[in-house]
């Protein structure tokens, strides 16, 4: 198993995504910017993000993307979220449910580490994605 | 200082045998005829093409006049930047009368743009989150959640967008659809059904304008272009491929270029007669009528349901079947609302005429990464 990204989340380990602050505005955004989106600050900190918030949006991707996702075959839908992360920003991802019945907005995600494909040398590539806090406690 | 609009032309959208270059210059042509010029009359060219090639080499069709000729290549707004470019030409005083133009051909299918095109990390296409379909799913969904948008609200934008449609002649989506047909498609990204979205696709328009001083020369009656404005996303908003969004939320890019256009031209929203907004989806619609200010946040689900926004409504909104029924070719998407916004003015519409000869006219385009033309137009 192997990270999609070694600068996305930390692994192995208790997962959490790795963001930047802007050292002038304090201004917090994923993923970790060059410069600062709000007032141009060029001087941008590393910042693990919390690891729970809540739902902000939701849909459910029912058909497969084309490249370069590089999901499996044959396409399973899945959920794909935004959650507020208390004092930092809103960060999208996908979420670990795809039923449109199980999920609302303001419900409590927390950040986890999913598989999502297996590499060209067999390795299963793991992204970051949020699951319901309960599920996860 | 107004720009004319002197003469239109347009290829008929939705999949065409001809390359979108051929689509262009079919588009020119008609355009130049419908002006009562020829293509050596033209001072300078702004071209918009997103993914089918560079619209400069329609010189070799057109005649090798050596005039400048410009490709524009500025995402969604691709053909709406084409437009304000030829006006700024124009009001500066550096030209009289020239084109903009604008055309695509995209294959079927959701839009696979490269995450590299868009300065975002490979994982964000891989792992599926760079879809456009996506972003606009969460976006209503938020927007419905804030602001009390129904389901059957969203299926009588996409109903009203397809009987407007078979009313065009270059419409390509020409068969009305029932709610419950719309209701009832497969879901694509939740809340939106298939029927919902408007789909990729080809097409070509091309505009013949001429500065205030010199339309006389060339048409009793203009329509007038009196104010174009573009913008970019400011700090806050929420667009489309954002891994990241701050928690600090501001105005979209259609607020800054609809209030803009408004003020340049010296006019509100409540003088408008016919409107040409945004509907990627039937959600872009009902969210684009509060962003551009015809109405408050949440008045939708009142105005569409009584009829507002049809051909014979307050507000007609999309009279010529919009995204959803003539697709999206981004290089020509912009242009094709102030195309039919001219054939509402000069009261050529035909079964889709907005009745009482109006007289002034909006339109709105925006999309990926975050951009908005918005003009408004009388006459």
């Amino acid at each position: 198993m192997k990270p999609i990204s070694d600068d996305v989340f930390t692994w192995p380990g208790e997962p959490r995504l790795r963001g930047g602050r802007c050292r002038d505005c304090g201004t917090a955004a994923f993923p970790r910017p060059q410069g600062c989106a709000r007032c141009s600050g060029r001087a941008i900190d590393e910042e693990l993000l919390p690891a729970e918030g809540l739902l902000w949006s939701w849909t459910v991707q029912s058909f497969r993307p084309k490249s370069p996702f590089r999901g499996p075959a044959p396409f399973e839908p899945y959920g794909v979220g935004y959650v507020e992360l208390p004092g930092a920003c809103i960060v999208e991802g996908r979420l670990t449910i795809a039923d449109p019945e199980q999920l609302h907005i303001g419900q409590r995600m927390r950040v986890t580490v999913i598989p999502f494909a297996v590499d060209d040398d067999s390795a299963e590539l793991l992204t970051y994605a949020f699951a319901p806090a309960e599920e996860l406690s | 200082m107004r720009v004319a609009i002197v003469g239109i032309g347009i290829h008929p959208f939705g999949r065409s045998p001809l390359s979108g270059r051929a689509q262009g210059v079919h588009a020119v042509h008609e355009a130049l005829g419908d002006a009562g010029l020829s293509w050596p009359d033209m001072q300078f060219a702004f071209g918009g093409s997103d993914a089918a090639g560079n619209p400069d080499t329609m010189v070799s069709d057109l005649g090798l006049t050596g005039l400048p000729f410009v490709n524009v290549h500025n995402g969604c707004a691709t053909g709406g930047s084409a437009l304000t470019m030829a006006a700024r030409t124009l009001q500066s005083g550096a030209a009289d009368v020239g084109l903009a133009v604008g055309f695509d051909k995209h294959p079927p299918g959701a839009f696979n743009a490269s995450p590299a095109e868009y300065s975002l990390p490979d994982w964000y296409g891989e792992t599926g989150l760079m879809l456009t379909t996506q972003f606009f799913a969460m976006k209503i969904q938020r927007y419905a959640h804030e602001h009390g948008i129904s389901r059957e609200t969203l299926a009588l934008v996409a109903e009203k967008a397809y009987a407007n449609g078979a009313l065009n002649e270059n419409a390509w989506r020409r068969t009305p659809l029932t709610v419950e047909e719309i209701l009832g498609s497969p879901m694509v990204n939740d809340p939106l059904t298939k029927y919902m979205f408007c789909s990729p696709a080809e097409g070509a328009v091309a505009l013949v304008l001429a500065s205030e001083e010199a339309a006389p020369r060339y048409t009793a009656h203009p329509v007038w272009l009196d104010s174009v404005e573009l913008r970019s996303r400011r700090f806050g908003s929420f667009e489309v491929f954002s891994p990241g969004l701050s928690l600090e939320r501001g105005d979209s890019p259609s607020v800054d270029a609809a209030r803009a256009a408004f003020e340049s031209a010296g006019v509100g929203p409540e003088d408008i007669d016919v409107a040409q907004l945004q509907d990627t989806e039937s959600g872009a619609e009902v969210i684009h009528l509060a962003e551009t200010g015809f109405c408050a946040d949440g008045e939708q689900e009142k105005l569409i349901t009584e009829g507002a926004t049809r051909i014979g409504g307050s507000l007609p909104v999309n009279t010529d079947g919009g995204c959803l029924a003539n697709g999206e070719p981004i290089g020509a998407s912009g242009l094709r609302q102030v195309y039919e916004s001219v054939r509402q003015l000069r009261g050529t519409a035909g079964a889709r005429q907005v009745p009482n000869s109006p007289r002034t006219a909006f339109t709105h385009v925006y999309g990926a990464p975050g951009i908005s033309a918005c003009t408004v137009l009388t006459r």
